[in-house]
Order: structure tokens, then C-alpha cells, then sequence
């Protein structure tokens, strides 16, 4: 089979300290139940500053400036410890600070929805004047401004939502009918927000990995938001809306949704389109989120600690035609998690690991690496969810016991050489299977490793749609480095059909 | 919130001699908090059950006294696993003492 291979992959954050207090739930929800609670009166005490954000090994590890093994080198708490040469660029992308993203929201806006202030308008052009991907065609679109007053009224009398930058009022995004609660300005704010990581991404991507963003045929976007209106209210199209702005001119697209399991859903999706022919290049993208952002923040304030929910993610993974160097989509080793493969964890762990490696002859030995849910224990441990990677390790190396493959004693061997320490912020679809796919690409590459599998699971009762679980599982492997362009077949599959074809005339002529 | 809202109004239809409440939380904190939610009451005081001592029956999966009631070869299937992966004492340990100590059916 000609499979695909992953090509490229961008990876961003952005640090969003004001939006944590105007726009996560968990705060939004704390004015509305206990406006006068000690928590929303302490919050800002437990604010990271952008250069404490940028300087948390997580985060630096995220954009592809440390490696996931260099985790667990430092003992956890990780928010409390020092990084040497942290940066704001990465090999996979970068650490946004919020002025900057909030000039990116308003760039992305193409139904002048959003004003900002004149004052910070001049002061954010500046700013994006100087990153090296946002260009002059972009930065014009920021305008001149408005006058505060004016800003005031729309958040005061006409249901805007204000965008606040160090605690002051910088601008709002106005709703966009006076009815229809899908364009109101709480839900085009996070739409934005949605659009401008993900285009953030995608430029990290295009940039940082030299590719061309005319060759890109077709985008999919796969993030957890929904834009569309009262007669369709997830009618979508991120996708498109994100080419645009990224300039994949040659590009069309859809979006996948499908909670956090989206993005592997996403990426078998590409895989298969590229392996069938019918696009070359297709980008996988996905913007993140406002209202998750200091989810966990009660618990964090409780234990003393800064909210370490401050970042908005985005990725961007490239798949592409087979080059006969870049690792291969392994569409053959795909786990999924059926209707009828029921909602125990047992379930739900040989549906997505071994089910799939049982029909290709594979242990669960065979996979170098899992990347799971790659959620930041950091951030999930102090907040009573434990440590989401390491438990899925461990449900996986006890299956392994279950099935004869390992002893028990060689269960925390298995983790270690087998998982990873998790280091994604908690954006739902953002830690899910994707985070690792650019580490993994490069591991393959430099021979470190033969085999990763990426493995997405999706909370789908949350939509109140059904109560079942979801997830899938792809596997990512060493491109063995042999391309037949005009038949669409390596050399080893021809040996094989033949020496099925002889086999069978062997049969054949037993039989008679 | 809706799993007390649910519970108190199981509990009303079917009294609370006859309810049941099994949990499957993965960490010992998280199931305890449980536990005493049906017992004690609601501890954070933000749901329908706060102040409400209801004092069910309430068992976690790994426990004996609910392993032991089951077919031991679906236990196998569907938790075998899970046992191997929780800190099964811990959690037996959290829970037991709750239901000991706010549990109004100790049978």
C-alpha cells in the first residue's frame, strides 16, 4: 500500500492572562453563582506573567524547544522550577503573548465585528510589525481604531463582548444579529479566538517547515467549536475560513468534529485521503479555546499555586504523498472504539491499542511509543484528576499482563520506556493523541524509534447526544523508503500477492 | 449537580433502604468524596444533596463485598484490568470508612 506520511507539524500557544478572568467558564460561572467570592477577588495574585508562561518547561516543550524525555528530568512541580534559554519561538512554533493575538483576532475578522481602542490599535501594530509572519497585508487590516467611548457603549448598551489586555478595556467583538443567540458576541468571541489560533498555527507550520502554502489541497479542521447561525448552527467551515488567512489559495476543506478525539479522527481522515489519491497535501489544524482556560483554577488557587490554565493551543500537522522518506500512516493499523465495544476501560483500551496490532500480527511491546492523552499533570494532579498519561500507560501495560505479554513486574518498565510524561495544555482537543506527532515524527526520522501510535478519545456524552465513548487510534511508523508512483504498490506487496497467487495454485492443484 | 439531583429523586421514589450506589471514581479522593456526597451529604454545599444526609449503602467496584456478589468471570472482563491499574487499598480504605462512619444501613 502507498501510504501517506506525515510531512509536517506546528504547534502554538498563546498566553492569555485577561481571558482566563473574562472568558473561562469556571470564572464566567464563579460571577454569576458567587460574584463576591474570595476566589474571584484573589485571582489575579495567581496570574502568570508572559514571560513566566514562557518560561515553563511544558510550554517549551509544546513548541518543540525541549523533548518530551527531558520531562521527567526535572521533578514535578514543574511551574516552580527555572528553564534555561526559554523562548517565545520554537522549531514548532511559538508562545503568543495576548496584545499580539488580540491584533491576530482582529485581522481574522471579516465582518468588522471587532474594534479595538486607537491606543492599543497603534500599540499592536507595532508589535506585529516586527513578528516575522504576520505581514504587511495582515497588519493593515488592523485599521486605525476606535474611540473608547464608543467601545464603552457597544459592551455597555449594544451586547458586545469586551476584550480586556492588562486588566484594562482594549476593545470588544460586537454580537452580529439582535436576536440569533449563535452570532451573539460571546459566541463570535470565541469563534475569532478559534479562528486566529488556528491560522496561527498554520502559518507556524507553513513557515517553520518551508512548505508552500499553494501546494496545500485541502484543510480539515478539527477543533471543538461550531459557527454557523440559527438556521444552522454548526453549518462551519473553520477549515476554509483558516485557509484563507493562511493563504492556501489552492485550498478548499471541512471540519471533523468529535470532542477531543477529533484530531485523530482527523488525521486518519487526511491519511486516507492522500493514500487514495484524491488530494496531495492535506493540512490537519486546529485553533483552541477561551473557555477552558483556568478551568481548574479553584484548585489551583486553593493549593497556592499560579493558574497554570493561561495558554490557548494550536497544532497543525501536514500529510502528505508518500516521499518515501517521511513515516508512514500506518491506515491498516487503525483502532476504533464501536458502537458495541461497550464504555469499561478494558473495553475501550483493546479497542483502540490491541485490537488493531492483533490483526497485523503486532504486541503491544511492538509500539515504541503511545502518545495518549498528553494532558500537563502539572495542571490535572492538583486538581484531583491525577496524572492522565500515566494512568492510560498503565492501562495499557496491564492489558499487556491480562494478555500474557508482560509480567507484572515489567509494568513500570513499560511506562517508562513506552510513555511519556504529559506536557499539553488542558484544551481538550489539544493533549489528545496530536501533541506528539511532530516529537514522533522526528524520532522516526533520526532512527530512534519504529513505531508511535497516536491514540484519540472523545467524552461525546458531554453533548448530551448519546452516552457512548468514543475514540481511534492510528499508527505512525518508519517509512521503509521504497515509492511505486504509477502502480500505487511497493516491491514487498507485489512479492507478497505473488507468493499469495502461487500459494493458492498450490491449493488448487491439491485439491484435485 | 445532576447525578445528586438524580439520586435524591431515586431516593424519594424507592426510599433509601433500597438504594444502592456503586462508584467507579479512580482515585481514592475523588470516590471518597463520592461516598460522602450519598452519606454525609453534599461537603462542598453546592448541590441538591447538601445538608441532606441520606447515609445510603455505598460500595466501589473494587470492593469485596461487591466483587464477590458478581460473576467473577464478567468481574474478570470488565475491571480485571482496572484492578491491576487503581490503588485498590486506598480507595477500599476511603470508602469503607465513610460508609462506616455516615452509612445509616450497616447490615
Amino acid at each position: 500500500m502507498n501510504y501517506s506520511v506525515v510531512k509536517a507539524a506546528g504547534y502554538v500557544l498563546v498566553h492569555a492572562p485577561d481571558m482566563i478572568i473574562h472568558n473561562g467558564t469556571t470564572q464566567t460561572t464563579e460571577r454569576i453563582l458567587n460574584p463576591d467570592s474570595e476566589y474571584l477577588k484573589n485571582i489575579k495574585e495567581h496570574i502568570r506573567t508572559y514571560e513566566e508562561a514562557v518560561n515553563y518547561l511544558p510550554n517549551q516543550v509544546y513548541i518543540g524547544n525541549h523533548k518530551p524525555s527531558e520531562l521527567k528530568e526535572y521533578q514535578q512541580p514543574w511551574y516552580d522550577k527555572d528553564i534555561e534559554d526559554a523562548k517565545r519561538q520554537g522549531k514548532y512554533g511559538e508562545i503568543m503573548p495576548q496584545d499580539e493575538f488580540i491584533g491576530l483576532i482582529k485581522i481574522v475578522d471579516v465582518f468588522d465585528l471587532v474594534k479595538l481602542t486607537k491606543e492599543f490599535t497603534k500599540e499592536v501594530k507595532e508589535k506585529l510589525e516586527a513578528h516575522p509572519l504576520i505581514k504587511e497585508d495582515l497588519i493593515s487590516r488592523l485599521k486605525e481604531g476606535e474611540e473608547i467611548d464608543t467601545i464603552e457603549n457597544l459592551v455597555s448598551n449594544q451586547g458586545a463582548e469586551g476584550i480586556y489586555n492588562d486588566g484594562k478595556l482594549v476593545g470588544c467583538v460586537k454580537k452580529a444579529h439582535d436576536v440569533d443567540e449563535n452570532l451573539n458576541a460571546h459566541v463570535l468571541y470565541e469563534n475569532l479566538v478559534s479562528k486566529a489560533s488556528g491560522v496561527l498555527s498554520a502559518l507556524n507550520l507553513l513557515a517553520k517547515n518551508d512548505i508552500n502554502p499553494e501546494d496545500i489541497d485541502y484543510v480539515i479542521e478539527c477543533s471543538e467549536e461550531a459557527c454557523g447561525d440559527m438556521n444552522q448552527r454548526g453549518g462551519g467551515n473553520f477549515a476554509k475560513a483558516i485557509a484563507e488567512f493562511a493563504g492556501l489559495t489552492n485550498a478548499t476543506g471541512s471540519d471533523t468534529r468529535g470532542f477531543c478525539a477529533a484530531p485523530s479522527h482527523a488525521m486518519v481522515v487526511a491519511a486516507s485521503l492522500v493514500q487514495a489519491g484524491t488530494f496531495k497535501n492535506v493540512l490537519v489544524v486546529a485553533g483552541g479555546s477561551t473557555a477552558k482556560l483556568g478551568m481548574n483554577g479553584k484548585d489551583h488557587v486553593k493549593k497556592g499555586m499560579p493558574i497554570l490554565e493561561d495558554v490557548i493551543g494550536g497544532f497543525g500537522l501536514l500529510i502528505s504523498a508518500n516521499d518515501g522518506v517521511n513515516p508512514v500512516l500506518r491506515t491498516d493499523i487503525v483502532g476504533r472504539h464501536t458502537v458495541g465495544t461497550g464504555s469499561s476501560p478494558q473495553a475501550v483500551i483493546t479497542s483502540l491499542v490491541t485490537e488493531p496490532l492483533d490483526k497485523n500480527g503486532l504486541k503491544i511491546i511492538d509500539i515504541d511509543k503511545y502518545s495518549v492523552e498528553m494532558q500537563n499533570p502539572d495542571v490535572t494532579k492538583p486538581a484531583g484528576a491525577g496524572d492522565v498519561p500515566n494512568a492510560n500507560y498503565k492501562m495499557i501495560a496491564a492489558l499487556g499482563v491480562k494478555r500474557g505479554e508482560l509480567e507484572r513486574t515489567q509494568l513500570n518498565d513499560f511506562i517508562q520506556k513506552h510513555g511519556m510524561e504529559g506536557w499539553a495544555p488542558t484544551q481538550g482537543h489539544i493533549p489528545s493523541g496530536v501533541p506528539y506527532v511532530g516529537f514522533g515524527r522526528e524520532e522516526i526520522l533520526e532512527g530512534k524509534i519504529n513505531r508511535a501510535m497516536i491514540v484519540g478519545k472523545g467524552s461525546l456524552f458531554l453533548g448530551r447526544m448519546t452516552n457512548l465513548f468514543d475514540g481511534i487510534s492510528i499508527v505512525m511508523e518508519k517509512n521503509p523508503g521504497k515509492v511505486d508512483e504509477e502502480k500505487g504498490v511497493s516491491e514487498e506487496e507485489v512479492r507478497n500477492l505473488v507468493a499469495e497467487a502461487m500459494r493458492d495454485f498450490a491449493t488448487h492443484l491439491l485439491g484435485n | 449537580m445532576e447525578n445528586q439531583k438524580r439520586v435524591k429523586e431515586i431516593v424519594e421514589k424507592h426510599g433509601a433502604e433500597n438504594v444502592i450506589v456503586l462508584i467507579g471514581g479512580a482515585e481514592a479522593e475523588a470516590a471518597g468524596l463520592a461516598a460522602e456526597t450519598v452519606t454525609a451529604g453534599d461537603p462542598t454545599f453546592a448541590g441538591p444533596l447538601a445538608g441532606v444526609p441520606l447515609g445510603l449503602r455505598v460500595y466501589h467496584a473494587v470492593e469485596p463485598e461487591f466483587k464477590n456478589n458478581v460473576d467473577s468471570q464478567v468481574y474478570e472482563d470488565q475491571i480485571g484490568m482496572m484492578e491491576m491499574v487503581l490503588d485498590v487499598d486506598e480507595i477500599i480504605e476511603e470508602v469503607s470508612g465513610i460508609r462506616k462512619e455516615y452509612g445509616k444501613f450497616n447490615d
